[in-house]
């Protein structure tokens, strides 16, 4: 005897998706991975140490922090709030100064020969540096790069670096590159 | 002339809820493909340092991660206060890093291996020393590509 099938109630159900829902809201992290991006160098082949490529002193800009946090750039002691224009002026060398970085004509696949500063900044630090004045210090850096290539596409392309696209971004990139190279660690007056 | 029928008085009548189920299960759908649910506990407190030049991590999925901070206070008892790496769920030191490395690799498809980052949460009072140490080990596992994980700091000056 076939006995009428009663339709389920469906009103629970909004009841167990909202459960569900608060579960999921509950354990969902919302935070955003960012940070500043960064390419280690790689570590020298020990058995072809001594090949280094001397690079001409007016072509480096020694940064250095100490424990205290005390910055010293291009030898002069100096607050972190100058190091973005030390640093626009050492790889622009808008002047030609002979103590400042040379440049080199290469040419660009897709734009054309130009002037490529040949400068690097070098940044060492003690073991007792805080982290946070390090962060400071390459923060300065990458704005001082990243200040440089919106000028450069301003003038060239009309847009910010950031609005290009791709094969744009890599001309300026190719223009205008970021040397920032972190030292070998030299332990000196450091604190373990 | 057309009748209106018109039955007495006028009920309001029930909103039907039959849609709510649908709707709920939509946010429930939404929450379910964007979660990631969080797979290590904390160990050390990490308090990232601020920056303005920040770059968002693109692909989360290739990233491995490491702590480095003071131990939180449940644990200072055994660990002391002074900054210690976390490798996953563990207090690690840094000759641990290359296995750590090692393992993370393996868990990417070979196609992303190259495109690994790590990401260093450090805490902004930790010496450099330490974040020294693991750039040097890092190098020597050949894992390249870091991130210094920092927060968007206010800019309220202007610049």
């Amino acid at each position: 005897m076939a006995r009428p099938v009663k339709e389920i109630n469906a009103g629970s159900m909004a009841d167990i998706a909202f459960l569900l829902l608060i579960f999921f809201l509950m354990v969902t992290t919302m935070d955003i991975e960012s940070g500043l991006q960064r390419r280690l160098p790689p570590m020298p082949d020990e058995n072809q140490k001594q090949d280094d490529i001397q690079v001409n002193r007016r072509n480096i800009l020694v940064v250095r922090l100490n424990d205290s946090d005390g910055l010293l750039a291009g030898g002069e002691m100096m607050n972190v709030t100058m190091l973005k224009d030390k640093a626009k002026e050492f790889l622009l060398n808008p002047t030609n100064d002979v103590s400042l970085p040379e440049k080199e004509e290469k040419i660009i696949e897709g734009f054309g020969p130009f002037q490529v500063s040949k400068g690097v900044i070098s940044l060492q630090n003690t073991r007792g540096t805080s982290y946070k004045a390090y962060i400071e210090v390459q923060n300065e850096l990458v704005k001082a790069v990243n200040e440089i290539r919106d000028d450069f596409a301003m003038v060239n392309f009309g847009k910010k670096y950031i609005a290009l696209d791709d094969d744009k971004q890599r001309i300026v990139r190719d223009a205008i590159p970021q040397n920032i190279s972190e030292a070998e660690p030299k332990d000196t007056g450091s604190k373990r | 002339m057309a009748v209106f029928n018109k039955k007495g008085k006028k009920d309001v009548p029930a909103m039907s809820t039959a849609s709510l189920p649908d709707i709920v299960f939509m946010i429930l759908f939404f929450f379910m493909v964007s979660t990631s649910m969080r797979q290590t506990d904390r160990l050390v407190t990490v308090k990232v340092p601020e920056a303005t030049e920040i770059a968002k991590l693109e692909r989360k999925d290739l990233a491995a991660y490491i702590y480095v901070g003071t131990p939180i206070p449940s644990r200072q008892a055994q660990f002391g206060t002074d900054a210690r790496i976390q490798l996953n769920d563990a207090f690690k030191t840094v000759n641990d890093i290359r296995d750590f490395i090692a393992a993370e690799r393996e868990t990417k498809s070979e196609v992303d291996r190259q495109f690994m980052t790590v990401s260093i949460k450090a805490d902004e009072n930790v010496r450099m020393g330490i974040v020294t140490d693991i750039k040097q080990e890092l190098r020597r596992t050949s894992a390249l590509k870091i991130m210094y994980n920092a927060r968007k700091a206010d800019t309220q000056f202007g610049n």
